[in-house]
């Protein structure tokens, strides 16, 4: 197991020192994010996303299941990620079954992010009530810690939903005929809209200095994070501020602005990835 | 860290919480995702440096479940800090908002936190400086309504403050008072 003794006082203090004026260790603005590369595999459901140096891979999946019964009538979503040191050789791959907290943090959030904004539309993963509906399984691969996994692993997870095609389905009466897809095109989930993260990271002892999308070294010298989630339509799906130094009201409304227009970049970015790989089957 | 105090959580929710008897295992990640929020929310206002190469543990159980999960974890979690005389810079208070039908709410119930239109926004301040340590919301919100409703629910936190004032205030007398006899 090796240890992460993180940054150097130097290096925190360079970082800061920069930041009071203005100017960002890797050449960006306050508010730039790094380059944004999207691929969609040639399998449907397969996507990469690659934000700077982090990289996250999803993939989605999907199979026949009963249903839960509190819930007969709608299909089911799962998440399942994989942090390990692959990512970055600090990060140990959850053994015995116990999760880091940060990989707790971030499956959560991407969960939340998906699943509790009523991203897909759990009614259409329905076949027959009460017997038979769709799981959706998404797995997420850290494949690259360089900073600000939250935005990658969202945008990744949207991403491959979009992207993937399940089965079509028939349903006689009673009987569900489940069509190959080499008989019948796959269909599309269905999907109401395209929740995107924004992280900031908030440095200096009070937490007064904001940067967008911070990188390893910005991240592991914050003193506090902030992630908003945006889609389209101008709507809040998720709102993320969870340990470090408090922050004021108006600091989180102005991260919420500017997490507005940038929000808008990364869904264009998302868009043209799909259309993109869709002219191209 | 042998400079400060590490701060662990564990948070146990009681399979008769709810109305049906439901066994959450160990490990579920809900579970260790709220105590992981407790546990940050408490970092930034626990006076770590006080004790150094220490641990403070902090074991949350809920017995009945109406909502609002998070926002009465913190604020048990603060009167138990408080009671056991561990040093912090403030009360953590918190409170949830939402907004049914246009309307912003304050302190959603079980009720109305499961229905799928309302969004529910749990906030954790600082009552001396009005600092935010922990804002959690779910569900969709349009933008222009968030700030409505995070002002209606930092409100209801300084309500909450006054509650636990008074209840430090009414222990510590009744403490004073056996301790005089």
């Amino acid at each position: 197991m090796v240890v992460d003794i993180g940054p150097s006082n130097i290096e925190t203090a360079f970082v800061l020192e920069a930041l009071r004026k203005n100017v960002r260790v890797d050449g960006r603005g306050i508010y730039d994010y790094r380059t944004l590369r999207i691929s969609c595999g040639p399998t449907p459901g397969l996507a990469e996303v690659q934000l700077g140096q982090t990289r996250v891979l999803a993939r989605v999946s999907c199979e026949v299941t009963r249903p839960s019964p509190d819930r007969p009538t709608e299909g089911l979503v799962q998440f399942s990620s994989e942090l390990s040191n692959l990512a970055a050789p600090n990060l140990d791959a959850s053994s015995g079954g116990r999760v880091s907290a940060q990989e707790v943090a971030i499956s959560r959030m991407v969960e939340r992010v998906i699943r509790q904004s009523r991203a897909i539309d759990t009614e259409a993963l329905c076949i027959l009530a009460g017997v038979k509906v769709w799981t959706v399984r998404v797995d997420l691969h850290f494949l690259d810690h360089g900073g600000n996994l939250m935005d990658a692993a969202a945008a990744a997870a949207i991403v491959a939903l979009r992207h993937f095609r399940r089965p079509d389905v028939t349903v006689q009466g009673e009987e569900a005929i489940i069509h190959d897809p080499r008989e019948r095109n796959p269909v599309p989930l269905s999907i109401h809209h395209t929740p995107v993260c924004v992280s900031f990271a908030f440095l200096g002892a009070l937490g007064e200095l904001a940067v967008l999308d911070p990188s390893l070294l910005e991240e592991q010298a914050q003193a506090a994070s902030f992630t908003v989630t945006l889609n389209a339509h101008k709507e809040i799906c998720a709102l993320n501020k969870a340990g470090g130094v408090p922050l004021s009201p108006e600091q989180i409304q102005r991260c919420t602005q500017v997490a507005l227009t940038k929000a808008d970049e990364i869904s264009d970015a998302i868009n043209a990835a799909l259309k993109g790989s869709s002219s191209n089957k | 860290m042998y400079d400060q105090a590490t701060i662990n959580v564990e948070f146990n929710v009681a399979p008769f919480s709810t109305s049906e008897r439901r066994k959450r295992s160990k490990g579920d990640k809900r579970l260790l995702e709220i105590a992981s929020f407790v546990k940050q929310t408490f970092e930034g206002a626990i006076q770590t440096s006080v004790y150094p190469r220490s641990q403070i543990d902090i074991y949350i159980h809920l017995l009945q479940h109406d909502g609002g999960t998070l926002e009465t974890c913190i604020n048990a979690a603060t009167l138990a800090l408080v009671d056991a005389g561990i040093s912090m810079i403030d009360y953590v208070c918190a409170c949830t908002a939402g907004f049914v039908d246009d309307t912003p709410v304050l302190d959603l119930n079980g009720v109305e936190e499961s229905s799928i239109e309302t969004p529910d926004l749990t906030v954790a301040i600082l009552p001396r400086n009005g600092n935010i340590a922990l804002l959690q919301m779910e569900s969709k919100l349009h933008s222009s309504k968030l700030e409505e409703v995070m002002d209606l629910a930092v409100e209801g936190c300084k309500h909450i403050h006054k509650k636990l004032d008074q209840a430090v205030l009414a222990a510590a007398n009744d403490l004073a008072d056996k301790l005089s006899h």
